[in-house]
């Protein structure tokens, strides 16, 4: 049941109709009951997945908690008796308790995605070692299932007993209302990655109905469902042909592939999300932003704190920052410290913690070798540049109209370039054909497709570039507004006379009819983001 | 606290971290310069500061770092 389905109006519409009409205490039992149906939907077979994930969670976060008051009262009532020495030794002890419930949660969780997603990666490396040995002996793949949305809801579930186990979350005692945490269904195929201690603020809550608060919600799913249908899948149709057929499409195609791409992926992301915050939003329910106008960053850094924000802080959070100030990295710190220098002994954790890390996001967006290069790529482009610093300050120093609006400008373009060439990593799963698309920008020199009609036969007509032509300017439009204003668009609009508002909304709406990409001709399709 | 002003003006002498309330807020630290922070930290006060305690409350201004080291001082 995609986003963009009828089957999924329809259910939504439903679900709010009763929602609403229930009493408040039922409120999100419904949403749980609504969760499990929309994920049966797309599956029968992987409600068994998701439940065992929450299952294992929920009670490996029931025993942590519990570990924790037992701590708490132990130290409490034998406050006299024990010195310091002894209440640190029984806090080591029952450290290690909640440690191994941990370890086992994490192992068996995090396992079923590594199972489930990379077994056949892992053995297909170990036949194409065979091979390289001149072995004749090949591995089966395994006809493995990979429920949708796995590394969305995994994480979420190791987000939230990590921060139990740090005790910075109180676990959730019920579980069906922890069921609900995990399996929420606007965001449970493509994230945000909730935190539980922001997404359960809402999630629960006993909501009014409140007209001003559903209007809002609908217009943000309006304007998700402008961005997904009328830009990403016309451009999808344009992308895959140039993606499908790379030796007839290169050159000045791969160019063009790479920025419809890098627009599709924007248009596709984003608008995945202000649908699923859309429908969070008309149940009350705050699901927290994952996107901060990405395309207008000035550099890759920045761009990495704009784009998918849900995910890195994960990574920042869970991975980053524990890898990088635990003991072991430290004392690889001290003692490149004694041997290589103060400057190199500072840097080295933070540059070894940030490869585990992209080495890791990598791999979380699929389980082949290009999206490790893609993801070691961006490590190798923001460590350059973080040793760089010193030498761009200079030159912003020295170079005053490096600081004016022009060069922001060029800045801006530079860094959108530099993640169309990024993204292109995606397209293809083998490196060398990236490699050699990116090549044939400068070497084919068949610029000529660019004016005689060529475009025209990549599966998008006139009528398409039109279309995605305006699409875009109105998507440039708005983030430009939202970004020099630094306020919410809706809530702008809100502020004009009815008419106005509501011509604007209706005009919104008769676009995505009459130009969305549905219907004849059209295969409603998935969004990126679900496949990951 | 003047130990801590040291270490924190070595990472970036341009700010005035005496009065400066918002360095993670504001995104004047990163998480680059938070790591060197901790492992500084870690060496001059002897101190050790799990993940956990990395939250922006806890680093948004000199005052709030060298309240957490306080608060670490204490548990150990």
């Amino acid at each position: 049941m995609f986003f963009t389905s009828y089957e999924f109006l329809g259910f939504f519409l439903v679900l709010l109709v009763l929602y609403y009409s229930l009493p408040k205490k039922w409120q999100w039992k419904l949403l749980l009951l609504g969760s499990y149906l929309f994920y049966f939907a797309a599956g029968p077979w992987y409600v068994l997945y998701i439940l065992g994930t929450t299952l294992v969670t929920y009670i490996t976060g029931c025993q942590i908690g519990k570990n924790f008051e037992k701590q708490k009262e132990y130290l409490a009532s034998h406050k006299e008796e024990l010195d310091k020495e002894a209440k640190k030794a029984y806090k080591g002890v029952q450290a290690r308790q909640r440690k191994r419930w941990l370890v086992v949660c994490l192992v068996v969780v995090v396992g079923v995605l590594a199972v489930t997603k990379y077994t056949n990666f892992v053995i297909a490396n170990i036949n194409s070692v065979f091979t390289a040995f001149g072995s004749g002996t090949q591995l089966s793949f395994l006809n493995l299932m990979v429920p949708l949305g796995i590394s969305f809801y995994t994480f979420q579930a190791v987000g939230y007993i990590l921060d139990v186990h740090r005790g910075t979350i109180q676990p959730e005692k019920n579980f069906f209302r922890f069921a609900l945490f995990i399996s929420f269904f606007p965001q449970v195929i493509q994230g945000p990655i909730s935190r539980f201690g922001d997404l359960s603020q809402t999630l629960y809550g006993e909501v009014k109905a409140n007209w001003s608060t559903i209007s809002l919600g609908l217009q943000r799913m309006l304007w998700g469902y402008f961005k997904k249908m009328v830009v990403a899948d016309r451009v999808l149709q344009g992308v895959s042909t140039i993606i499908s057929d790379p030796a007839t499409y290169h050159g000045a195609y791969a160019l063009v592939g790479m920025v419809l791409y890098t627009v599709e992926l924007y248009a596709d992301f984003t608008g995945g999300i202000d649908i699923t915050i859309g429908v969070a939003q008309c149940f009350g329910i705050k699901v927290q932003e994952n996107f901060i106008r990405p395309y207008f960053s000035t550099s890759l850094k920045e761009y990495w704190r704009r784009w998918h924000i849900s995910m890195c802080n994960w990574f920042r959070d869970y991975i980053f920052y524990p890898v990088s100030i635990s003991k072991a990295m430290q004392k690889v710190g001290k003692t490149a410290k004694k041997l290589f220098g103060q400057k190199v002994g500072k840097r080295l954790p933070v540059y070894l913690s940030s490869f585990v890390v992209w080495f890791l996001t990598g791999i979380w967006h699929g389980a082949s070798w290009n999206f490790v290069v893609w993801g070691l790529l961006n490590y190798v482009i923001l460590m350059a540049s973080e040793e760089l610093e010193p030498l761009y300050a200079k030159f912003h120093e020295k170079c005053s109209w490096s600081n004016k609006a022009g060069y922001k400008v060029f800045e801006i373009f530079r860094t959108f370039l530099l993640i169309c060439v990024l993204n292109l990593f995606d397209c293809f799963e083998q490196v060398g054909t990236t490699l050699g698309m990116l090549l044939s920008i400068v070497t084919t020199g068949n610029w000529e497709v660019m004016t005689n009609g060529a475009l025209l036969q990549l599966g998008i007509g006139v009528t398409d570039y039109i279309v995605i032509g305006i699409g875009v300017l109105i998507l440039f439009t708005v983030s430009f507004l939202q970004e020099k204003t630094q306020k919410s668009l809706r809530l702008m609009i809100r502020s004009l006379p009815y008419f106005v508002r509501a011509a604007l909304w209706f005009g919104l709406f008769v676009l995505v009819l009459l130009w969305g990409a549905y219907g004849i001709g059209f295969d409603a399709s998935q969004f990126i983001y679900n496949q990951f | 606290m003047d130990e801590l002003l040291e270490i924190l003006s070595d990472l970036h002498p341009e700010v005035d971290f005496e009065n400066e309330e918002g360095l993670i807020d504001d995104g004047i630290l990163d998480s680059f310069d938070i790591v060197t922070l901790i492992s500084e930290i870690q060496d001059v006060f002897e101190v050790t500061i799990d993940a956990q305690k990395i939250v922006p409350e806890n680093f948004n201004s000199a005052n709030a770092i060298y309240s957490m080291i306080q608060e670490i001082l204490q548990e150990d």
